[in-house]
């Protein structure tokens, strides 16, 4: 369990300062959001009370994209000097490997709406008029669905012809009940209409059957030639 | 074998024109909706045998990936026997919901626990694959009639073309999950195609329960059109129905039937392609 | 009903396209098997 812990953080630590040196993702990503939430703004002019019933939506949908930018070169930088074979080739767990990238990409993609939230509650004036709180457990268990099921995908799609746009072709069917229950988990605290509480429970759910079925399929996935 | 599909071919052609017949004509025109009820002959098989084509396809994938190893493949053929002697049993031991018989419930679990068995007994290795493509391929060409013919019954009955309701959406999402699965199978390299092809409709399989689950309290939200489903139905419409949708699960039985065979002969021809490029790489392009 | 013929209709053209489909590349399966045929002999 040690070992398996190690090799996921040392992975990560891996990425994460790789990351930081070079902020390839980053910098696309975060303009990336800055230009869908710009976008947006041009597009979707609404009142306040208007807003609150929308912005859900219209967050979740520009993270989406922003994180299938990352997602598309999680595993092509592994790709370009052979380390995606070196790593089927040695001991290492394969779960550590997936456990480390989908880790690596929740903080980034975390780090994204981190920055791009403040800017739409600027654009939008939003006020959120039930428990503001709530929006926390919704984006965590949110972006964990999103970034487990993408980094499962892109390692599905990374053997294809048309990678880049595999992934998306391929995440967002299946993450049409995350995606609801962020969205309208969302708007049911923005407007305080509603409790979020069933969303909560169904992202919670959905992340569970999802990592679940992740961890079990990866190592088929990785040797699957 | 061979002979066999023109005859087949012959009596579901037949089947498919009396059952035309009984749809438009013979069967009683309905009351409230009037004749363009009878779309329903059409609407309900076409999604009964597009969701079984899905979840052979399930039952195909599921053994390719577990079949790679025998002792999975052991556990996998266990927990299929026990998973079919639990419906059994819950079937007439927890309350159903209206209109569902325990014994329905129950061989139909049976029937699905035959069905995996057969699969594994007729289909090994390539052509497990090539039945999970079959059957996708034709899975994604009955919920596309079921897609077309929804919403252009729904127009004059209920004025809206399109509603996110919880069967239709969940039909929708199956839709656009098999079409990623061909896009995907089509994209990929062969060596690796039937394993990814067979994560992804894992997947999928496990996404359907959450977007039933999602789309149920969806409502509460945002108010959906009531659309009345009628209670019973009247026995010589249930008697057009199941003429209909055995004439088009024969029709569906053919067709995965030829796209299987032609599955089976294009592997054999890239085969002999390659050891003939391999061998001698003068002579072939 | 209009509606009704074009449900009918939809459905038949949606199949024919398919069998289509299929028709089309076991003729390109035949002349690949033609090809190699003759190469071989």
């Amino acid at each position: 369990m040690s070992l398996f812990r190690s090799i996921t953080a040392t992975s990560l630590a891996k990425d994460v300062r790789l990351e930081w040196r070079s902020k390839d993702a980053i910098n696309s990503m975060l303009f990336f959001a800055l230009l869908v939430v710009v976008v947006f703004s041009f597009s979707f002019d609404p009142n306040a009370e208007e807003s609150r019933q929308i912005a859900g939506g219209l967050v979740w949908v520009a993270v989406l994209f922003a994180a299938v930018v990352a997602l598309n070169q999680t595993w092509t930088r592994e790709l370009r000097n052979h380390v995606l074979d070196a790593y089927r080739v040695s001991p290492a767990p394969a779960n550590s490997l997936f456990l480390s990238k989908a880790l690596g990409n929740f903080i980034f993609v975390c780090v994204l709406e981190a920055l791009m939230t403040p800017l739409f509650i600027l654009f939008y004036n939003l006020r959120a008029l039930g428990p503001g709180w709530q929006l926390i457990p919704i984006a965590v268990l949110g972006t964990w669905a999103i970034v487990v099921n993408g980094t499962f995908f892109a390692a599905l799609s990374v053997r294809t012809r048309a990678r880049e746009i595999m992934l998306p072709l391929l995440l967002f069917p299946i993450s049409i009940p995350a995606l609801l229950g962020m969205v309208e988990g969302t708007t049911a605290i923005l407007s305080g209409q509603y409790s979020a509480r069933f969303w909560i429970a169904l992202l919670i759910a959905y992340d569970v059957v999802f990592t679940i079925a992740s961890l079990f399929l990866f190592e088929t996935v990785l040797h699957a030639e | 074998m061979k002979r066999f599909f023109p005859i087949f071919g012959a009596i579901t052609s037949a089947l498919l024109a009396f059952a035309l017949y009984e749809a438009l004509i013979a069967a009683p025109t309905e009351q409230t909706m009037g004749n363009v009820q009878r779309i329903f002959y059409y609407h309900v098989p076409s999604a009964w045998t597009a969701f079984l084509l899905f979840s052979l396809n399930f039952m195909a994938s599921v053994q390719y990936l577990v079949r790679r190893n025998r002792s999975s493949d052991r556990l996998a053929n266990w927990i299929v026997i026990a998973l079919g002697v639990i419906t059994c049993i819950v079937a007439f031991v927890v309350k159903l919901p209206d209109g569902i018989e325990p014994s329905s419930v129950a061989s139909t679990g049976i029937a699905a626990v035959g069905i995996y068995f057969l699969i594994r007994k007729y289909f090994a290795g390539d052509k497990l694959d090539a039945f999970a493509v079959s059957t996708a391929e034709v899975g994604v060409v009955f919920c596309t009639v079921v897609l077309v013919t929804g919403p252009l019954w729904a127009r004059p009955v209920w004025g809206i073309w399109w509603t996110w309701d919880i069967r239709l959406t969940t039909t929708f999402v199956l839709w656009l999950i098999y079409v990623s699965y061909l896009l995907l199978r089509r994209f990929s390299n062969g060596s690796q195609t039937a394993v990814i092809a067979s994560a992804l409709a894992i997947f999928g399989a496990l996404d359907v329960p959450l977007v039933y689950f999602s789309i149920w309290f969806f409502p509460t939200q945002h108010p959906q059109p009531v659309i009345g489903d009628g209670g019973s139905i009247d026995p010589r419409m249930l008697r057009v129905l199941l003429l209909n949708w055995v004439a088009f699960l024969c029709f569906a039985l053919l067709l995965c039937w030829a796209r299987y065979r032609l599955e089976v002969l294009r592997r054999e021809v890239d085969e002999t392609l390659a050891l003939e490029s391999l061998l001698d790489p003068r002579s072939s392009r | 009903m209009k509606f009704l013929f074009a449900a009918y209709a939809a459905t038949w053209l949606i199949h024919t396209c398919y069998m289509a489909t299929l028709a089309r590349r076991f003729n390109q399966l035949r002349n690949q098997i033609k090809e190699i045929a003759e190469r071989k002999s």
